[in-house]
């Protein structure tokens, strides 16, 4: 379902992603990959209608040093050519700010304001090392004082370069590093890289197996929200709340160590199927019903909080028109009308044999909204994971895995994480990856973080921060 | 608000009892892999570990749990040669030297162990009632914080154990490192143990900061940036191994042999 273009020149690409984002597709990813003295540029667009998602590439002249940059007429591959200048040093001419982004930073934005003038303007530089348990990177607050009309973001600090670790490994070793990609969302880039894998090698997953990633992908995206409505209860100090929903998390994490030992759903996904079916994993109902009935009613009650919700309401707006331009992903999206929901517009795994519908439109765009929007997705997870093991089968000899032995091959592979859409482009040569590029939607969404301080003052960071609901480790890679 | 109230009383008392008394939920974890008593002499294929963490010499095989992702590959392919660890507070959940996390014991590692429990007991004497924890993401996944953070939340609740975490590491007696020791997190991480005071206790969390983990041929953990005297390993470690080794970073924990025992 991968279609692969390549076109002439940069020139022609750019044109052909240009008509193809008006024509209503998504712009996906822009990477760049080096051999000898040539440079290709990858392009990924979802597209619309077709239920894949495609490849545009474009080399440049061989000891080619700049191209015409992409950023100012598609504006999401902002941060995608500043890390295309980061590892290749090619310089994207007419880039609207091309500062380092997975390499140091200029030591100076720590000091003066660079990017607005005015009387009384200062920086806060606030992190890497951060008060409380967080993943480091550093946020260059520019202030007059309450307001913030300037926000940097400086990711370099924890990049590891875990990309170019997955050329060389097999299939199999290829899917614990995928795991480690994003820790959070490990079984979603598992998921990922299996089906790019499968893809290459046309294998079928087993039922069974299918619907067992359904019900790991679900147990990940309700421990995510739950995350994510403990940070927001903290950031109000309602410490009831924050206690009950640490609680319904850590419940949410025995449930998945219950299925399989982990509590991140760790060497559970295998290239062809599951690790290992459990005989009755209908076992956890009962306690799932628990989790939902006590997760719903607490977050009915603190959708009823007005102290709580006052401090949501309005704050950290994205624009209904911005995030369609965008293609801002996951929830961060969905909350701002625009939805393209990998599960249901390009189902996989057992998603197609379900019956669970696409969540209702927000359009709000503000924290709230996109809490909103986690809330209704946890209840849709729930659902989710019952079907599954409703129409588990239940026979005696189950099957975990396919056989599979990619033959060479090159393709794209796809699953939503609780975050949003993750993308793995990989390629096989002579039975190992030859190339693997990762994209977490932490990373396309992450930039959007810029535009949402409108009106908004110091006070709102930490609910806009974790309203975003991002993971550093896959977007700094 | 007074909502919150009946909520919050909802469940009862959800915290652990552990270390006054055994937790099944502990007790039940599944930790790194180790090598059967009765393995013998027998010799395993090579490239069996992803992180290479499986040794075939002379002495026989030997894990080295400080590499060991957990992936579970060696038990599923040679159930009679390796097995899982059990449990996520027992016996070397938390080691005091980087050796004694090779198992079965290489010869040396009693008297290396010996000795750091001393330099650490020394330090620690003035910490037990009241221990405060900065925590420092040098690389990792995320994982490993989410962990970190449950220690906070009602079912371990380290409050009732005298532990905090503090915002400032001049405040700060432990250090809590995760991740595999990025180079642009190395000159923070120096700069955070540089600014807390002594006696002070680092403890790396996982096996990324402990050996880089599957990322180990590049970045090789956080030993080479800050001298590292507790290594928990994991990927990530459960949130009772992390609590065990504050515990045992502090001298809370009786010594080996008396588990489950405050002192």
């Amino acid at each position: 379902m991968t279609a692969a273009v390549t076109e002439p020149s940069v020139a022609a690409l750019w044109e052909a992603l240009e008509s193809r984002v008006a024509r209503g597709d998504r712009f996906a990813g822009l990477f760049a990959a080096r051999s000898g003295d040539t440079v290709t540029l990858t392009a990924h667009v979802a597209a619309k209608d077709s239920r894949g998602i495609d490849i545009l590439e474009a080399p440049l002249p061989p000891g080619a040093a700049s191209y015409p940059s992409l950023s100012p007429r598609i504006g999401a591959a902002f941060w995608y050519e500043r890390v295309i200048h980061d590892q290749t040093g090619v310089v994207p001419e007419g880039h609207p700010r091309l500062a380092p982004l997975i390499r140091p930073g200029d030591p100076d934005e720590h000091v003066v304001p660079l990017h607005v003038a005015g009387y009384g303007l200062f920086t806060i530089p606030h992190g890497p090392v951060r008060s409380g348990v967080f993943e480091s990177m550093e946020y260059l607050v520019e202030t007059p004082g309450e307001a913030i009309p300037h926000l940097n973001m400086r990711i370099f600090y924890k990049h590891r370069g875990i990309a170019g670790q997955f050329a060389g490994l097999t299939p199999a070793d290829g899917v614990l590093l995928a795991e480690r990609v994003e820790g959070i969302a490990s079984i979603a880039h598992a998921l990922a890289f299996c089906h790019a894998l499968e893809e290459i090698a046309g294998c079928k997953v087993p039922r069974e197996a299918a619907l067992l990633r359904v019900v790991h992908a679900e147990l990940e995206r309700l421990a995510n929200h739950l995350d994510v409505a403990m940070r927001l209860s903290d950031a109000a100090g309602l410490a009831v709340a924050t206690a009950r929903f640490a609680l319904h998390k850590e419940r949410t994490l025995r449930l998945v160590s219950s299925l399989c030992g982990s509590r991140f759903g760790r060497s559970v996904v295998v290239p062809g199927g599951v690790a290992s079916v459990p005989q009755r994993p209908a076992e956890i109902l009962p306690a799932l019903g628990r989790l939902e009935k006590q997760v719903l009613a607490d977050a009915g009650v603190l959708m009823g909080t007005s102290s709580f919700l006052d401090r949501l309401r309005g704050t950290g707006p994205l624009l209904p028109e911005r995030a369609r331009e965008h293609g801002a992903l996951g929830p961060i999206g969905r909350a701002s009308g625009y939805s393209d929901d990998d599960r249901f517009a390009r189902p996989y795994d057992g998603y197609s044999l379900l019956a669970a519908e696409p969540i209702g439109e927000h359009t709000g765009g503000d924290a709230m909204a996109r809490l909103r929007v986690r809330f209704e997705e946890a209840e849709q997870s729930f659902r989710l994971i019952r079907e599954a093991l409703e129409i588990y089968p239940e026979r005696t000899r189950l099957t975990a895995r396919a056989r599979l032995e990619p033959p060479d091959g090159r393709a794209v592979g796809w699953a939503e994480a609780p975050q949003g859409e993750v993308l793995y482009d990989v390629a096989i040569e002579n039975g190992r990856v030859a190339r693997c590029q990762p994209r977490s939607a932490s990373f396309h969404n992450l930039v959007l973080m810029h535009e949402v301080f409108a009106g908004d003052i110091l006070t709102d960071f930490p609910f806009i921060e974790a309203s975003f609901g991002l993971s550093v480790a896959g977007a700094a890679l | 608000m007074s909502i919150w109230v009946l909520r919050g009383l909802r469940d009862g008392v959800v915290t652990t009892r552990w270390p006054r008394r055994p937790d099944e939920y502990a007790d039940s974890w599944r930790g790194p892999v180790t090598v059967r008593p009765d393995a013998g002499g027998t010799s395993v294929p090579e490239g069996l570990c992803p992180t290479g963490a499986i040794s075939d010499g002379d002495g026989g095989v030997h894990v080295d749990q400080g590499k060991c992702i957990l992936c579970g590959r060696c038990v599923a392919e040679r159930p009679d040669v390796f097995a899982w660890s059990a449990g996520a507070t027992g016996p070397g959940a938390a080691a005091l030297a980087r050796q004694a996390l090779v198992v079965p014991a290489v010869p040396e590692t009693d008297e290396a162990i010996a000795a750091a429990r001393a330099s650490l007991a020394r330090r620690t004497a003035a910490l037990r009632r009241s221990v405060h924890v900065r925590h420092v993401d040098a690389g990792s996944d995320g994982s490993a914080e989410w962990e970190i953070q449950a220690l906070l939340g009602p079912v371990y609740d380290i409050h009732r154990l005298g532990i905090f975490f503090t915002a400032s590491p001049r405040h700060a007696d432990v250090l809590l490192v995760t991740g595999a020791g990025t180079p642009g997190m190395a000159g923070p991480l120096r700069t955070t143990y540089e600014g807390m005071p002594d006696p002070k206790v680092v403890i790396a969390v996982g096996t990324d900061a402990i050996s880089g983990g599957l990322l180990g041929d590049r970045l090789t953990g956080v030993s080479a940036t800050v001298p590292v005297d507790v290594f928990v390993p994991g990927s990530p470690p459960s949130a009772f191994g992390i609590l065990n080794a504050l515990l045992t970073a502090t001298g809370k924990l009786a010594a080996p042999g008396t588990k489950g025992a405050l002192r």
